[in-house]
């Protein structure tokens, strides 16, 4: 048959099985699942159980070693039957706290202890690697002997690249119905339907073979029987510990592998199903073995020798020209291939990405995982860790040349998942079985398989050195693989499972009897072990209610999805009587939420979130998370409490600063009251003194008059410092009314001239000024302005002291700006005095010949002040020189 | 002999009523209009009481004062002192300087003439 046609078939099926998935997918999303959750799907589903190597294998086992390949489906029987109520409390266990994988139980029993997870998940890679390999290489077979049987028209396959296509085939359909979604309960009822589908046709294909090979080739079942006890396989030796222990074997192998541990637990839809399950499925492993026998010994009779037994259903209606038939067989074994490696591939990447992926990303990348939506993660981790178990199983395949018996390699996995029987078992009958135990008991189990075992199974000298097979490693005999403890002529496959699972078994039962159990460890182990008793016993025992809902409710958000993670919430609220879709985060709400979530990250994972929201010990991302933003809240609220802290200190130092300013203020209103009395006073005392000598009488008429004349002088003293200090008060406060005119400079100079003449008349004063520099007209309240320049003239009139007096009167005018110098020739102002001359009071000299109370100057600056200019002393100029600067357009006054 | 005062005042106006009032009742009256010959005038003239302004042109008071009580000639002279300010820190410093009186300004002529009669002594 051409290699295309072949191709095509599969391609056609592999459609068909896309169409019933996604069909299934759809009708589930909808609730409509109805018979499709029937026992009937669930007992095909578990056929998994018989994969290529039961479909092809089978006849070659027989053909090699007679009855023994019944062993395979005797274990199974004998469990389904007999020990139904193991798979009872496992499935119990299972929907209970919603376990994902055989390694989430196993970690969930033994105090959600992921180190347990991890060995398992690896135990359970290690062990299901070879076994997809298997698969691989014999869909790879198939398609050889389809196409060496058929005209050599069309290309030969590369077998290694056909495995490459089937894998990556493989791999997609898993990805695209194993992780469509993270359902609760990690359920896919889209692939278990296509599983029991694909159940039914290698069940009619081998079926059909072995009814077209009973009445077909020989002549009916007496005939059959006839050439049976003729041939080969009647003289075959009945070895009873092999017998024993291959039963044994796969017993544990239903139970303990991956694949079955998914479809007989996980995707369980009702504990029922298992009832009919107990009798429905040795049935079909009986019809699955039925033929075996007569299939094998046709072949034998009717191929040349040489032709590989494992291929007979395949190769003898494909001798006999029947390609039809030949064609359904083959799709068979593909069905076979293809369920198996689904399935598996599920469960492995469940474990993978639950108990190994997720708890390095939760630890390594914890801001995004916990910023974004970790179903996201969760999913990619799912998908990418199916991607790794084909990949593996491919490389596998490809190394090891796909040279050993198929039966061999399915032996070998299966006692690598027993190693998981004594931790499982022991886990749920036995409460005294502790963590210490179950994780030493696996890892001895695991390594004595490793080593007596399944590296062996490279071939002596690949992995372990001949020598050591021989004399054992570092010349100790005792340690030889094939004959652990000087135990030898055992069959090297029932001589690793008696020593891997009888130190497994010892290891676990004397440390569990020597440890203890912590409190999780202790609340989970009565959970399982009596699980059909405490209905109401979660499998946590939150006692303490202290996570928030709302957080609660967020957490369980990013992984269950926003619709989903509401529905839980409003529906567990709905249950405690509350309104809304927050209930009160009870022990037994929390303990509920676990289990969901747990359903999909894993129990431990699962425990470790709700750990840190709920108020356990461990401390998480999302607690680092909130830590941090804390942190960060309180360095902000330090940063502003140090602004505030600035602020105040600040405040502070003005207020120190106004105090001091307002203290030196008193001192400097104290000193000027003072001042004041004493210019106020100094009059008074003369006034009351020649008051008194008048009023005495008796006194010649020109000392009267002379008296009165000071009497006179000194009120007009003491008006004029009434008068000054009112001006000094009106322009201090800014309260002076300035009457802005636009005025010639020169006329505003003229009038001082003329008004200071009076002060001490009697001097000859030679004025010198620059009359054309003068003609300015500026904008200001003139009569101020010429206060200021009279009080100017006037001190120079007092105070220059030369001989021949001179005051030089300069005006300049640049950029809106106008100064007038009135410079004298006398000997100025002492330098150390500069700095006094605008303060109140400053007299410097005899203030009787002043005539004033000292206040000029100081009038003088806040009128300037108040005209938007200044007035300065200008040292260094021969003479007393004062500068008074001014806008040449003052629009509104300057001290508002 | 007249009694002598020596006046140290530097406003006229208060010098010439107080010169009237203390020349129409006998005394003889020296004056100062600022204290920088202070202690030679006391020395020659050798008053019975100096009158002493607070608020001088150059030397204040109080530095006159301390002259005349470190100078063991001039010593127990009595000084009566007139200030304009006649706040209590002044006359408290006053008397610390060792002032025999501290009078006001303004002051009655009465008040001016006892208290020179009284310190100037029963002479």
């Amino acid at each position: 048959m051409a290699f295309n046609l072949l191709v095509l078939a599969c391609l056609a099926y592999v459609i068909f099985l896309f169409l019933v998935a996604f069909w299934v997918e759809d009708r589930a999303a909808t609730g409509r699942t109805g018979w499709l959750r029937s026992p009937l799907v669930y007992t095909l589903s578990l056929s998994v159980y018989c994969t290529a190597w039961t479909f092809y294998g089978a006849v070659g086992y027989a053909a090699r070693s007679g009855l023994e390949f019944l062993t395979i489906y005797l274990g199974p029987t004998l469990v389904f039957v007999g020990w139904w109520w193991i798979l009872r409390k496992l499935v119990r266990i299972g929907r209970k706290h919603r376990i994902t994988s055989i390694a989430d139980l196993i970690s969930s029993r033994y105090g959600k202890s992921n180190l347990l997870g991890v060995i398992v998940t690896l135990i359970c890679v290690v062990a299901a690697t070879p076994y997809i390999a298997l698969q691989l290489q014999s869909v790879t077979l198939s398609f050889g002997a389809f196409v060496a049987t058929g005209p050599a028209d069309g290309p030969l396959p590369d077998s290694q690249a056909t495995g490459v296509w089937v894998a990556g085939g493989l791999a997609l359909f898993t990805i695209l119905f194993g992780t469509r979604n993270l359902d609760a309960n990690e359920q896919h009822p889209g692939v278990v339907t296509a599983i029991a589908v694909e159940a039914v046709v290698k069940l009619v294909a081998l079926l059909a073979v072995g009814i077209f090979v009973v009445w077909g080739l020989a002549g009916g079942p007496l005939d059959v029987i006839e050439r049976v006890n003729s041939s080969t396989i009647a003289d075959w030796d009945l070895m009873p510990s092999r017998w024993a222990g291959l039963m044994f074997l796969s017993a544990a192998a239903v139970i303990c592998l991956p694949r079955m541990f998914q479809v007989l637990v996980v995707e369980n839809s009702d504990e029922r199903h298992l009832a009919t399950a107990s009798w429905a499925f040795p049935l079909y492993l009986f019809a699955m073995s039925l033929f075996v026998v007569p299939i094998a010994v046709i072949g034998l009779e009717r191929l040349p020798a040489g032709a590989n037994p494992d291929l007979f259903v395949l190769t003898l209606p494909l001798s006999e020209g029947r390609e039809g038939l030949a064609m359904l067989a083959f799709l068979g074994g593909f069905s076979s291939a293809t369920s198996m490696v689904i399935v598996a591939a599920i469960a492995l990447a469940t474990m993978v990405s639950n108990h190994i992926v997720m708890p390095i990303v939760l630890a390594v990348l914890p801001k995004k995982a916990v910023a974004g939506d970790l179903r996201r993660i969760v999913l990619l981790a799912r998908r990418v860790s199916i991607g790794a178990v084909l990949g593996m199983g491919y490389a596998y395949y490809a190394l090891s040349g796909g040279s050993a018996a198929l039966a061999a390699i399915g032996l070998i996995s299966f006692v690598g998942a027993a190693q998981m029987l004594p931790a499982l078992l022991g886990g749920i009958f036995w409460r005294g079985a502790t963590r210490s135990g179950a994780a030493l008991g696996l890892s001895v189990g695991f390594a004595v398989w490793a080593y007596t075992l399944f590296l062996p199974s490279f071939g002596e000298g690949a992995v372990i050195p001949v020598h050591v097979f021989t004399e054992g490693p570092f010349g100790l005999d005792w340690m030889r693989p094939r004959a652990l403890f000087g135990v030898e002529g055992m069959d090297p496959l029932i001589h690793s499972a008696f020593w891997s699972l009888i130190l497994n078994a010892g290891a676990f039962f004397l440390v569990s009897v020597l440890s203890f159990p912590g409190p999780v460890e202790r609340v989970q182990g009565a959970a399982f072990v009596n699980i059909f008793d405490a209905e109401g016993a979660g499998p946590t025992g939150w006692s303490r209610g202290q996570a928030e809902p709302e957080a609660l409710l967020i957490m369980a958000q990013r992984i269950l999805g926003d619709d989903e993670a509401l529905r839980f919430f409003s529906k567990s609220a709905e249950k405690q009587g509350k309104a809304g879709f927050l209930p009160d985060p009870t022990p037994d709400f929390i303990a509920d939420l676990e289990r969901r979530l747990s359903g999909s990250v894993g129990a431990a994972t699962a425990h470790a979130m709700i750990s840190q929201l709920a108020g356990r010990a461990a401390v998480s991302v999302e607690d680092l998370m909130a830590v941090a933003s804390e942190s960060a809240q309180i360095m902000e609220y330090s940063a502003r409490l140090e602004a505030q802290q600035e602020e105040l200190s600040r405040t502070a130092r003005q207020l120190r600063e106004a105090n001091e300013k307002l203290t030196q203020l008193s001192v400097q209103k104290d000193a000027f009251l003072s001042q004041i009395s004493h210019e106020l006073r100094t009059p008074m005392t003369s006034i009351r003194a020649f008051s008194e000598i008048m009023m005495e009488g008796d006194m010649p008429p020109e000392m009267i008059a002379r008296q009165a004349r000071i009497i006179n002088e000194e009120a007009i003293r003491l008006t004029r410092l009434l008068d000054d200090l009112l001006d000094l008060s009106v322009l201090e406060n800014g309260t002076v009314q300035l009457n802005l005119e636009l005025a010639n400079l020169q006329g505003i100079i003229d009038r001082s001239l003329a008004s200071s003449s009076h002060t001490r008349p009697e001097r000859i004063f030679t004025i010198h000024r620059d009359l054309p520099s003068e003609g300015l007209y500026i904008r200001t309240d003139p009569d101020r302005l010429a206060q200021v320049f009279i009080n100017l003239i006037s001190n120079s009139r007092k105070y220059c002291d030369s001989a021949n007096p001179e005051l030089k009167i300069v005006v300049r005018h640049k950029g809106g700006r106008v100064t007038v110098d009135f410079i004298d020739n006398g000997s100025g102002i002492p330098k150390d005095k500069q700095a006094l001359i605008f303060e109140k009071f400053a007299r410097l000299t005899d203030q009787t010949r002043a005539g004033g109370a000292g206040l000029g100057l100081a009038i003088c600056r806040e009128i300037m002040a108040n005209l938007g200019g200044t007035i300065t002393y200008l040292p260094g100029q021969g003479g007393a020189a004062f500068r008074v600067t001014l806008p040449l357009r003052l629009e509104k006054p300057a001290l508002a | 002999m007249s009694r002598h005062v020596l006046l140290i005042e530097d406003e006229q106006h208060i010098a010439e009523a107080i010169s009237f009032i203390l020349g129409r009742d006998g005394w003889q009256v020296t004056h100062l209009s600022d204290g920088m010959t202070a202690e030679a005038a006391m020395k020659t003239g050798r008053p019975d009481l100096v009158i002493l302004d607070l608020m001088l042109p150059g030397r204040s008071g109080f530095e006159i004062l301390a002259a005349i009580r470190a100078d063991a000639e001039l010593s127990p002279m009595p000084v009566l002192m007139l200030t304009a300010k006649g706040q209590g820190r002044e006359r408290d410093e006053a008397e610390r300087a060792g002032v025999d009186r501290f009078m006001a300004k303004p002051f009655s002529n009465a008040e001016m003439l006892a208290a020179v009669r009284d310190l100037a002594g029963g002479a």
